[in-house]
């Protein structure tokens, strides 16, 4: 256990971090906020129809909403390991290469879009269906139904659950690393698991620890500094 | 004008069809307050879901100003929406905006421009009293304040028609008043007709002209407020007009007259009304039976007399009660 932390162990961990942990942070920053990115521009959308089609706001056949559902809870099912190896054909088709930090993009807004279209739905499905009829009462429009009201109305939830959701994608985006993201689980997977630098990946277990509580902490912050109803109620 | 005609409305669920309304033909006119009065279940809220077809008739139409409602399409429903506005129980608002914001919503809705929204709207929290909570949120609000910026709201598309939905039920009694109040006063200024749904007696009593009286979804019994609740000749009718079931046994000996007193908030704990009655008027009357609470001093429910003579002293009771602010007193005929 010693040798590990020798001088000369501290030294080469310290030229590591200076050379390659700059990079490997902003990887997995931008990795996490375009995949992130992606997955809500999808995940949203999905969520939306999923509750506005089975509250009849918007006239969706069930039958697609079952389908919908099904391939949801399809993607959901295949662990992320194996679903990078399963989507090569289409990253290679989108990116042109199935390796390195762009190329983990695709996989991860895959795995990461089903995940996001559920918790909209679970956020959207807590309004209150009463506020839904008395837009409807005024006359509103489907789509200003989604737009003013169900959206705006869940921006707390929401912000909450997208939270959960960032960080999620950042633990992925570190097992990407495996073949070949890039970002800190790339290091921590070839300095501690290839080469049993042990002290390295420690150091990139404590900054990716380190970014999912910073996202946590603005995420659950500006989700209740943007919530206008009591705090004090139960 | 509102004509409600051979309205049905059945339901079909798993265990069955439920027939929520049947056979409903009402006629309500113009700048009148109209209350639809019956138990829970009743079918209140789907008939008056029905006037502005949040609820699809499954039979018989619904006619405002002439204009057949289940004819309209959608986009034209939706535009006749913004002329018969709604306000609810538990008022709806939208918490993640301002109290002006919410009173902007039907006008955003309605493609208002901003600027002209913000003015109306500021105009209208004044009219409820509310100018200076513009910025607040609901949830900063008491529920009397609520259904005051929901009222500013339902005004906001200059409306002809407003439905209550037990717009009152989850308000205190001395809120109730000044929102029926408030009810009150924008229908003499802008002229609108009101449809007051509720379970309480005394919300009809105080606001309403004319009345229907709803039960297992049919109506069984319509009229002049005083006219239904002073002879209410159904037995739903009499079930809301005595109070704890006891009309049967109601049956009044030659010379008696009823009356019936109703407290909507007067401040009677500091004078006895009885006695009071027998030392001015030297009328003696007696209590048949009294539902009454005191909240905050002032006194809510309703009372039966009885006073034995000719009608010329029930009819002088009677004029000496209405004297008493915040009291309704009516002749009842349990048997006419």
């Amino acid at each position: 256990m010693l040798e590990f932390f020798s001088s000369e162990e501290v030294q080469k961990t310290i030229e590591i971090f200076v050379n390659e942990f700059p990079m490997a942070i902003w990887e997995t920053i931008y990795v996490t906020v375009v995949s992130t990115f992606f997955a809500v521009l999808i995940g949203l959308p999905l969520g939306v129809i999923l509750v506005a089609g089975d509250k009849k706001i918007l006239k969706i056949p069930s039958g697609f909403l079952h389908v919908l559902n099904v391939i949801i809870n399809l993607l959901r099912s295949i662990p992320f390991l194996i679903l990078m190896i399963m989507v090569f054909p289409l990253t290679r088709l989108i990116v042109g290469t199935v390796v390195g930090t762009v190329a983990s993009i695709v996989p991860l807004v895959i795995a990461a879009f089903p995940f996001i279209a559920r918790l909209v739905e679970t956020s959207l499905r807590e309004l209150d269906p009463n506020i839904i009829e008395m837009a409807q009462s005024m006359g509103a429009k489907p789509i200003q139904i989604i737009v003013k009201v169900m959206i705006p109305e869940s921006i707390p939830s929401l912000l909450s659950n997208l939270t959960t959701a960032m960080t999620t994608i950042l633990g992925y985006s570190a097992m990407s690393g495996i073949i070949g993201g890039g970002g800190l689980g790339k290091i921590a997977i070839n300095y501690g698991y290839y080469r049993y630098r042990y002290l390295v990946m420690l150091l990139a277990v404590i900054f990716l620890i380190l970014l999912v509580q910073i996202i946590q902490t603005v995420g659950t912050h500006l989700s209740t500094r943007l919530d206008r109803r009591p705090r004090d109620r139960a | 004008m509102i004509e409600i005609k051979n309205l049905s409305k059945t339901f079909t669920t798993k265990s069955g069809d439920v027939e929520a309304l049947k056979n409903i033909s009402l006629t309500i006119p113009d700048g009148e307050i109209y209350g639809i009065i019956g138990m829970s279940g009743a079918g209140k809220s789907t008939l008056v879901r029905c006037i502005n077809m949040l609820e699809r008739p499954t039979e018989g139409s619904v006619l405002i100003d002439g204009v057949n409602l289940s004819e309209l399409s959608e986009a034209q429903l939706r535009q006749e929406r913004q002329k018969i506005t709604m306000i609810f129980q538990d008022f709806n608002l939208l918490m993640q905006r301002n109290c002006l914001k919410n009173v902007c919503f039907p006008l955003e809705l309605a493609g208002v421009k901003k600027s002209e929204a913000v003015k109306r709207a500021t105009e209208l929290l004044d009219i409820v009293g509310l100018a200076d909570k513009a910025k607040n949120y609901p949830a900063q609000l008491s529920g009397g304040q609520q259904q005051r910026v929901a009222i500013a709201r339902a005004l906001a598309t200059h409306p002809k028609i407003l439905l209550c939905d037990e717009a009152t039920s989850a308000l205190d009694p001395q809120t109730t008043h000044s929102i029926l109040s408030l009810i009150r006063d924008v229908r003499d200024r802008l002229g609108l007709t009101v449809i007051v749904i509720t379970h309480q007696m005394s919300v009809v009593e105080e606001i309403c002209g004319r009345v229907a009286i709803l039960n297992g979804g049919e109506v069984a019994e319509e009229g002049p407020v005083n006219e239904v609740f002073s002879a209410p000749k159904s037995e739903a009718a009499k079930r809301l007009v005595y109070p704890d079931g006891y009309s049967e046994t109601l049956v009044p000996t030659p010379g008696e007259h009823f009356i019936r007193v109703v407290y909507n908030g007067a401040e009677v704990s500091k004078t006895p009304l009885i006695a009071q009655m027998a030392m001015d008027k030297n009328i003696p009357a007696s209590i048949r039976s009294a539902s009454t609470r005191s909240i905050g001093g002032k006194a809510y429910g309703n009372m039966l007399l009885s006073v034995t003579g000719d009608e010329a002293l029930a009819n002088e009771a009677i004029s000496y009660l209405r004297k008493i602010p915040d009291i309704i007193a009516e002749e009842v005929r349990p048997n006419a």
